[in-house]
């Protein structure tokens, strides 16, 4: 069985390491679904964001070869029972009606999207949400015709209180 | 303490302050900064005479010594040269440094002259790369560089210097420490574990102990023999691992694999418990992997955690260092009190002495003879390398070593032409001890050019070539598999006696096993090196052997 996880890891901030976290993946034939990054604004570490299709033994190695990065400072794996999940998209989609028109935004509103442009022969709309959100979303934008799709990968965190930037200097006296 | 100099200087000052007293390297435009500072140092510069000989030559000099080899090469085709031996020694896991020139930084990204990402090439083949991007930045990196590749499992690390860093003057700090976020060579080792895996021993009648090359680079040797000596368990070792456990103990099975010796391929499918040490599951040590010890508990400690399950499953891991971890196991095992079968025992004895019974009766100047004749006259540390091929295997067959590091052989990546800059660069570390380089023609003729590092530099080393005319265990997988049906394997040229001989020095050719000992004596002897040309029968395979993709119990004996 194919099983979703999410990894999270803080890796420094610097040219080059998205590279070798990439490269790692390609060489190990690992499947990466996704992969999101961003700094830390508190710190000069950036953020990964990893959605890894396989069984426990392939995300287990994902987990042991990222850590083997010098360049990657801290590895979780985001529980999957408290995990909130995020996606935006932007979607450009045919209409060539003012019906159309009405249904897109009737379904936007539904799914608490936004439409962001408007031309006479299209529209954008921005949605956010889950993965599984999203993939119904652009099931029912299908019967209009999609022009164009933006999507951004998942990006999450865990609920409650525990992060995995306040585990991590924790880790840092462990190693000492 | 901030002092201003180039960053050419600030490297010299760095490889000093690591103890570094050689350097393997060819320079180019790229590296001359590197190359003028050098004249100001007292470090010893071995010219290399192809890149991929020079990082052979420091991961040899890695092997024997115990210590970081360094190489240096220009950019471009230079950085590319290396990386043969840089992959060879990532495979091997060696601390290798190599220390390459870059174009300038405004070039960089432009296609300039010999230009060539070295960043880029080496992120897959070694455990860290740096490019410094200021003269300033050079110290620290070389203390990293240092630090990463020699401790934890050892790998090469590459620092990639733009021209311009050089020679650009700066302030510059040498750091004592490196405290780096992401790196923790020694995790701590788990009790728990610990206490898991002795239990696993307390219920084995028949373990068998399996030792890698983990155990030689964490100087385990010792916990290794206790430990099998507490447990009356037999010690196999992996190819890696060659050495770990002295080959004429009682206990030492030899090496298990698809070339292993058949005391240990046997014994390692009858045991209930295998303890591997410091070794990866290769699949030249396994076979088939999921046929390997199926019906045993295993035991796996490595330092290096992503080696735990990546290719078999075990019922208990411990994950630190080896020698730790086996000090840790003896004291409980002494504590609780471990009583070996003498059933296994005597099993270990009828085994062995069965395959002896078989051994006898070799003479002539047949591979295993030759070499076992090499064994009789060397000392016990004297320290063998090996090319790939036949030359490889039966120098593992046959070659029996006593103690760590004085094996040493591409494991991992197989690199035809390793043994012989190897040898170089190991007879550099250890110049008071014989250092032999067990040859195939095919692969000598490789990195052959190393002859005149050998002889203008004065670093006498002995290759034996035995010389089969072929690349011989291409032709005997052809003649096993392919119907002996020789495709682009027949290889006579050159004549390696006149070669050595071209480039001053000594070249021998024996006809028989008498004469192979004369030779092999007055090479001893000789200050220049020598290279024994040995010619051998080409239809002779290496045997036992396990077929491709068979398991350990698919083992052949006789051709
Ligand atoms: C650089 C490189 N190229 C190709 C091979 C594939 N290969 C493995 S063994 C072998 C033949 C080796 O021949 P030789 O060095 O004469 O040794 P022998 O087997 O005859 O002892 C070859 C070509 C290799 N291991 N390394």
């Amino acid at each position: 069985m194919d099983d979703i996880s999410v990894i999270a890891a803080l890796v420094e901030h610097k040219p080059g390491v998205l590279f070798k976290v990439s490269n790692l993946f390609r060489r190990r034939g690992f499947n990466i679904e996704n992969i999101t990054v961003g700094p830390i604004e508190t710190s000069d570490l950036a953020r990964m964001t990893i959605t890894v299709k396989g069984d426990e033994a392939t995300r287990d190695q994902v987990v042991k070869q990222l850590r083997k990065l010098i360049e990657v400072v801290h590895v979780e794996v985001l529980k999957p029972e408290s995990l909130v999940q995020r996606e935006l998209a932007l979607i450009k989609v045919k209409v060539d009606s003012p019906e159309t028109r009405r249904e897109i935004m009737d379904y936007t509103s539904i799914f608490r999207g936004r439409v962001v442009d408007v031309s006479p022969e299209s529209m954008i709309v921005e949605i956010t949400g889950t993965p599984d959100k999203m993939d119904a979303f652009i099931n029912l934008m299908l019967k209009y015709g999609i022009i164009e799709i933006a999507r951004t990968g998942v990006t999450a965190l865990t609920r409650g209180k525990a992060s995995i930037t306040t585990s991590y200097p924790l880790m840092l006296e462990l190693g000492e | 303490m901030l002092v201003v100099m180039s960053g050419a200087r600030a490297l010299m000052e760095a490889l000093k302050r690591e103890k570094v007293k050689v350097v393997f390297g060819i320079p180019g435009g790229a590296n001359l900064p590197i190359y003028d500072e050098l004249l100001n140092h007292d470090v010893r510069h071995v010219l290399a005479r192809h890149e991929q000989c020079a990082a052979h030559m420091a991961d040899g000099y890695a092997r024997a010594s115990g210590w970081a080899g360094v190489c240096f090469a220009t950019s471009g085709p230079g950085t590319t040269n290396l990386v043969t031996g840089i992959a060879n020694a990532y495979m091997d896991s060696s601390p290798v440094i190599a220390v390459t020139g870059q174009v300038s930084r405004p070039f960089i990204g432009r296609d300039a002259f010999q230009e060539t990402d070295a960043i880029g090439i080496t992120a897959p083949i070694t455990k860290h790369n740096i490019q410094p991007s200021k003269a300033s930045e050079i110290p620290l990196a070389i203390r990293t560089a240092f630090y990463v590749a020699t401790t934890g499992r050892p790998g090469p690390v590459l620092i990639d210097i733009p021209k311009d860093v050089q020679t650009e003057v700066e302030e510059v700090e040498f750091p004592e420490k490196v405290k780096i976020r992401g790196y923790t060579p020694y995790p701590p080792i788990d009790p728990q574990l610990v206490h898991q895996a002795v239990a696993l021993i307390a219920n084995s009648r028949k373990p068998v102990i399996l030792a890698g090359g983990g155990v030689k680079y964490s100087n385990a040797s010792k916990g290794l023999l206790e430990l099998s000596e507490t447990l009356m368990a037999p010690v196999a070792t992996s190819f890696m691992g060659k050495g770990a456990f002295p080959e004429d103990h009682p206990l030492s099975i030899g090496i298990v694999g698809m070339h292993g010796n058949p005391v240990a391929n046997k014994l390692v499918q009858e045991a209930d418990l295998l303890i591997g040490v410091g070794f990866r599951f290769s699949d030249r040590t396994t076979g088939k992997v999921g046929e390997f010890c199926s019906d045993a508990k295993l035991i796996h400690i490595d330092i290096d955690e992503a080696e735990i399950g990546k290719n078999k499953r075990v019922d208990a891991a411990i994950v630190g260092d080896a020698g730790e971890a086996l000090s840790m196991m003896l004291k409980q095992i002494r504590e609780g009190g471990f009583k070996a079968s003498e059933d296994w025992g005597r099993r270990l004895e009828e085994v062995k002495s069965q395959l002896q019974a078989e051994e006898e009766g070799e003479g002539g100047l047949k591979p295993p003879a030759v070499i076992k004749e090499m064994r009789r006259l060397l000392p016990r540390n004297a320290i063998v390398t090996t090319e790939v091929g036949q030359n490889q295997m039966w120098a593992s067959l046959h070659f029996k070593a006593y103690m760590p590091r004085t094996f040493i052989s591409s494991g991992g990546l197989g690199t035809m032409g390793f043994g012989f800059p190897a040898a170089i660069g190991a007879k550099v570390a250890v110049p008071e001890v014989p250092v032999v380089d067990i040859a195939g023609d095919g692969s000598f003729a490789m990195t052959e050019n190393s002859l005149a590092t050998s002889v203008a530099e004065n670093i006498p080393v002995i290759v034996v070539i035995l010389n089969n005319r072929m690349l011989g265990m291409v032709a005997q997988w052809q003649r096993l598999f392919y119907d002996r049906r020789y495709s682009a394997v027949k290889l006579d040229k050159p004549d390696f006696v006149k070669l050595a001989e071209a480039y001053g020095a000594q070249g021998l050719r024996p006809q028989s096993l008498e004469e192979f000992r004369e030779a092999f004596k007055k090479a001893l002897k000789c200050d220049v090196t020598t290279v024994i040309d040995v010619p051998i029968d080409p239809e002779e395979d290496v045997m036992p052997m396990i077929p491709p993709g068979g398991g350990l119990k698919d083992m052949i004996e006789v051709a």
